[in-house]
């Protein structure tokens, strides 16, 4: 009772004060130009959907290491399909198998009673190495304008596309969480299984679905990568697994489940993105990135479970 | 009390085996329910109250013997298909979600949905009806609590072990198997659960109790059935016997008494 308090304000200092750090210091520089904003909306619109994905598996008290090898296979699926098939098929397709993955992820968890830590580690390679195959490590150029403008560069409104399915996204992830029965059962195997199990909840159905949504999210996150980058290549979404992760213990998920905040996940990626990006404008090379953003995460296990223990 | 009536039957366990690992758990368990009776259901640590109990909760499956439920035989594989025969079981850590509220804790597995087609297929929850439902029920079962909407953990035992109940009765249930609802309770509030359950016998509801408090078996139940080393020994009104008596039976003492009888 008292943990949810104090968890969520300690955060919330946490993030007031980061923010503050980059108010002083970054001042005047290029860092408050709208365009550089935007970039970094832009930027990680991707990962902030994989990280919704990424909250629906930690709900349940699973966790996902394949979410980066979905994304990358589901934008490739979707980049191959494009010029044969045209948008529709190649849309539909790309987001089925992001289901199915995280569907075979979930069921080989329950069937045989496997750690989601260590099944999703061998999907990440199998898919990893399917999606090389696949491309012979080449990068699929995507050149259907329809599709760019779909799901990146068009405006609505004055409103980039990106911006808003990253919307519609959180508002559907959101609805799901706390005003749906599945969102209530989530919670509940996420607290405790095997209580959630006596009240006569279908604990492994309940899992199976959660870890189907996340795959579906990163399939829509491969999408909007693709989109971005204009041609999907094996490594899109490789490096993001880790700052998915950290925003969402930012945004302050337990990873034993049972918490999910959609909102307070896409501010932690929002937080996270504009470190990365202050981290370029003081001229760190992405090496140092990668080390500074493994400290983060790091620190914000820290960070929540401290929380979580007073 | 209310004397039996074929039709009057709520449960009827017959022949109950059980054993785990070459074990005898259960060895030949047998007894009935009636509508509105509160049966207690006693054996010392060991006896098989558990295993018993996990059997009418679907949370394991008898190797042999039958459960009916009214005159209905059913096959409880799953704790949903026992609450789907009827029968609710209010385990003693009471099995409620500590994170949610008592709404809903009250209404999980078993949500009322909105009145709108296409949003009653999405699942969309219909919140305001939970929420009266539940303060109707909270209220007609005597336990009015101010906050429908506080988490569970800032809730009292007592108040806890009412949710747990009040959800077994939502759920429909024509039986409930309490496993020690005293144990953690204060004298005020079992002396609350005790009108509780009187209400919910008068109702017609069937109350299994599995209580170590004979002084309290003696005051609620109308009778008793003694498991002893998983078999049940005797099936006795508690009018009839004396505390000691009980105690015998739970030792095996009066065995050959029962045997006779």
């Amino acid at each position: 009772m008292l943990s949810k308090l104090n968890r969520q304000t300690f955060i919330y200092y946490a993030f007031t004060s980061a923010m503050l750090v980059f108010m002083l210091s970054l001042s005047g520089s290029a860092f408050f130009t709208t365009t550089n904003l935007l970039n970094i909306l832009l930027q990680t619109a991707p990962i902030a959907v994989m990280a919704i994905g990424l909250s629906f598996a930690l709900s349940v008290g699973y966790i996902d290491l394949s979410i980066g090898a979905i994304v990358a296979l589901c934008g490739m699926a979707a980049a191959l399909l494009l010029p044969l098939y045209g948008l529709p098929v190649a849309v539909v397709f790309a987001l089925s198998l992001g289901v199915c993955v995280g569907a075979i992820n979930g069921y080989l968890c329950e069937r045989f009673a496997l750690p989601p830590l260590i099944v999703t580690l061998g999907t990440l390679g199998v898919l990893t190495g399917f999606a090389r195959q696949l491309s012979d490590l080449q990068s699929i150029p995507i050149i259907d304008t329809q599709f760019i403008i779909l799901f990146s560069h068009g405006r609505v409104l004055g409103m980039p596309s990106f911006l808003l399915w990253l919307a519609g996204l959180v508002m559907i992830a959101a609805l799901i969480l706390t005003q749906t029965r599945f969102g209530r059962h989530l919670f509940a195997v996420g607290v405790d299984a095997s209580i959630a199990h006596r009240m006569g909840l279908n604990v492994s159905r309940v899992r199976i679905i959660a870890m189907s949504l996340c795959g579906g999210f990163c399939a829509f996150s491969g999408l909007l990568y693709a989109a971005r980058m204009q041609s999907a290549k094996y490594t899109i979404g490789e490096s993001d697994l880790m700052v998915a992760i950290a925003a969402v213990i930012i945004g302050g998920c337990s990873l034993l489940g049972g918490k999910v905040n959609i909102f307070a996940v896409v501010l932690g990626v929002w937080l996270l993105g504009s470190i990365n990006n202050a981290l370029i404008f003081s001229g760190f090379s992405s090496n140092e990135q990668m080390m500074v953003k493994g400290g983060i995460l790091i620190m914000a296990v820290a960070i929540t479970s401290r929380a979580q223990k007073s | 009390m209310k004397r039996t009536a074929l039709d009057q039957m709520a449960l009827k366990v017959s022949g109950l085996y059980k054993s785990f690992e070459g074990i005898n758990v259960l060895s030949g368990v047998n007894f009935t329910v009636n509508r509105g009776e509160v049966v207690a259901l006693l054996g010392d640590n060991g006896a098989g109250k558990s295993t018993l109990v996990q059997c009418l909760a679907g949370l394991t499956q008898p190797d042999q013997g039958k459960i009916q439920v009214g005159q209905i035989e059913r096959t409880l594989c799953t704790p949903s298909a026992s609450y789907q025969a009827g029968i609710a079981v209010v385990h003693q850590d009471l099995a409620l979600v500590q994170g949610l509220s008592v709404v809903e804790n009250l209404f999980l597995n078993r949500e009322i949905l909105h009145q709108h087609s296409v949003l009653r297929l999405l699942g969309w929850l219909d919140k305001k009806a939970m929420a009266r439902k539940a303060k109707k029920l909270l209220q007609r079962l005597g336990m009015p609590l101010n906050n429908i909407n506080a988490p569970l953990n800032t809730l009292s035992g007592g108040q806890k072990q009412a949710v747990a109940i009040i959800r077994a009765v939502y759920a429909g249930a024509e039986i409930i198997v309490m496993d020690e609802p005293t144990a953690a309770l204060g004298a005020e509030q079992c002396a609350r659960l005790v009108t509780l359950i009187r209400l919910l016998s008068s109702q017609g509801i069937a109350i299994i109790l599995i209580s170590h408090n004979l002084q309290q078996v003696d005051t609620l139940c109308d009778r008793a059935v003694i498991l002893f080393q998983g078999q049940s020994v005797a099936d006795v009104a508690i009018d009839e016997v004396s505390q000691a008596q009980l105690l015998g039976y739970m030792n095996g003492i009066e065995l050959d008494i029962a045997q006779a009888s």
